[in-house]
């Protein structure tokens, strides 16, 4: 005969969170940052087709880290949602609060209804026609919902990545700014020792302000490797504010000058680059 | 408007938006959660498909009529073509939707792009039409966000016919809507990129080599473009060309509306190449159709070659 077993529901709950919170955390971490244009997410993610970050509607995009089954359930999930309200209304009236609360609801319920809560985090961003109509929140596996003024962390060691990041962030930054603190933020923090992070290791998407549709690009390849160096001044203005930069690669103070240069140009074509590649 | 109105408005926007709650999304007493066709597994990525498990209300082919003939109820739109030419393809439609001898509509827009290298026109019950021309272009962008790649020129043209086959009940009610579909193929072993695929009510598919027109007014179209029409045309020449069939097709139906001078309303011409669907603009078009009008001054057959 079996005896039923007694749990008090806090320490069900306590169980079921630690077991999220753990196998979230083993991943690789993800950012999405407000910047000058809109929003920025970058995600170290070594698949090229196994996507972290996406488009959800025309200017929401999503970016997920955990376990990446149910993260993908999700934003298949929050597509159908966003078309859904723009086909029955206008395209205008979808909007991040509803798909993020949305979220959390399905995330909430299914928290203390399954057998097991999903093990995801996400983040949903909107960008706005100016800066502070930006919209950021984050979803976690208990159907909490953060509204973040700044930038979100997701996966990873996320706290650690956070403390980086908070150091180094400015709202007005520059796209190529932005992504190099970011990369910084998830290189730098946590046990490992502090690496390099290439562009074949990162997936890097914004929400443009400036794209008059559909605001999600994605930037890759050279495009994104022209981002990733500093320029001149900024890179020696690092290293003398941080003498202890030994995460400095050899490859980076070597970089000549020319090279470490993104031109305006280089910008331009990245757009369209995206533009092409994703049409998506 | 004034900087401070502007200013008003926006905070007024954002306030509505922050207080808006979106539609109503069936609960099923689930909490809150989205439902299990949300959820569901991405199968065919047809925003068709989820919506007749979560919302088969929005689909046209769903709502029951009365029976008998609705006809003479709603506007009908005539008179699309398209062509293809040497970097693409071209679609054009007349402005005129009419009911029965009155016309319903001057400024009608029958000619649209279903993605960025698409175009979709219809002849039929303009309330029809509308609705599965929206509802197609959603289906085409649902997919592509799904996947994170657009569907073939050919699933495309596909997914459109399982649309018109959908309509068939309706149809058969005097409700029929018939759309045209033209597109630039992406694919680089196609031979010509620029390709036309016609339908019947019942959902015939076909694809068409260098021309097709749909409506009432297609007849006299297509016999100006049979003449006139040769492969590798430049753009210059097609949109003259379509310009001019169209004005033939409305110098015979009394269904399909002329170039409007006096209102300043002109046929809707669109292309798609591979830079993309592109509408040509009004006042391009209004020269085109200028130039059309006085070279048939005297001579109201117009051009023959």
């Amino acid at each position: 005969m079996s005896m039923p077993f007694y749990a008090s529901a806090e320490q069900i709950m306590r169980d079921r969170s630690d077991y999220a919170r753990k196998n979230v955390a083993r991943g690789r971490g993800v950012i999405a940052l407000k910047v000058a244009d809109g929003v920025l997410f970058v995600a170290e993610n070594v698949s090229g087709t196994l996507r972290k970050l996406s488009e959800i509607y025309d200017r929401i995009g999503f970016a997920a880290a955990g376990r990446y089954n149910e993260y993908e359930n999700l934003r298949v999930a929050g597509v159908r949602y966003a078309e859904l309200i723009g086909y029955s209304n206008s395209r205008r009236d979808v909007s991040s609060r509803a798909v993020a609360n949305a979220y959390a609801q399905t995330l909430g319920s299914i928290f203390t209804q399954e057998q097991k809560p999903y093990e995801v985090e996400i983040c949903v961003a909107e960008v706005g026609s100016r800066a502070e109509d930006d919209q950021l929140y984050r979803n976690t596996y208990d159907g909490s919902i953060y509204d973040e003024p700044d930038f979100a962390v997701m996966g990873g060691q996320a706290d650690a990545i956070a403390t980086t990041m908070r150091a180094n962030y400015r709202a007005d930054m520059e796209l190529g700014e932005a992504i190099r603190a970011a990369v910084r933020a998830l290189a730098e923090s946590g046990v490992d020792q502090p690496r390099e992070l290439t562009g074949a290791q990162l997936e890097v998407a914004m929400l443009d302000r400036n794209r008059a549709k559909r605001a999600f690009r994605r930037i890759s390849g050279d495009a994104l490797d022209a981002l990733l160096q500093a320029p001149p001044s900024e890179a020696a203005a690092d290293e003398s504010s941080e003498p202890a930069s030994d995460e400095a690669t050899p490859s980076d103070e070597a970089a000549p000058s020319d090279e470490a240069a993104p031109s305006d140009e280089a910008t331009d074509e990245s757009t369209e680059q995206s533009g092409d590649d994703g049409g998506s | 408007m004034s900087a401070g109105v502007v200013r008003r408005r926006a905070a007024a926007l954002a306030t509505a938006k922050r207080q808006r709650t979106g539609r109503d999304v069936p609960s099923d007493g689930l909490n809150g959660r989205l439902p299990a066709p949300f959820t569901a597994p991405v199968g065919t990525s047809s925003f068709v498909d989820f919506l007749s498990a979560a919302a088969p209300e929005l689909l046209p082919g769903r709502r029951p009529l009365p029976p008998g003939s609705a006809a003479d109820l709603a506007p009908h739109g005539t008179t699309i073509i398209a062509l293809t030419y040497a970097d693409g393809a071209l679609m054009a439609g007349d402005r005129r939707a009419t009911m029965g001898n009155l016309i319903a509509q001057r400024n009608i827009e029958k000619v649209s792009a279903a993605d960025d290298y698409s175009l979709i026109g219809y002849a039929g019950t303009a309330g029809i039409a509308t609705e599965m021309v929206r509802l197609f272009q959603v289906d085409l962008e649902h997919y592509e966000r799904l996947n994170g790649t657009p569907l073939t020129l050919d699933g495309k043209a596909n997914r459109l016919a399982a649309m018109v086959r959908g309509n068939l009940g309706l149809a058969m009610q005097g409700l029929a809507a018939v759309p045209l579909f033209a597109g630039y193929d992406l694919d680089p072993g196609a031979d010509h990129p620029g390709r036309i695929f016609s339908y019947d009510p019942a959902g015939a598919c076909h694809e068409e080599p260098g021309y097709d027109g749909v409506g009432s007014g297609s007849l006299f179209a297509k016999g100006t473009l049979k003449k006139r029409w040769r492969p590798g045309m430049s753009r210059d020449e097609v949109v003259t060309l379509a310009v001019d069939a169209l004005y033939d097709a409305a110098d015979e139906d009394s269904a399909t509306g002329g170039p409007d001078v006096s209102r300043q309303i002109f046929p809707t011409v669109f292309t798609v190449t591979i830079d993309g669907a592109e509408r040509i603009d009004d006042a391009a078009v209004a020269a085109v159709a200028e130039s059309v009008i006085a070279a048939r001054q005297g001579n109201p057959g117009g051009v023959t070659a």
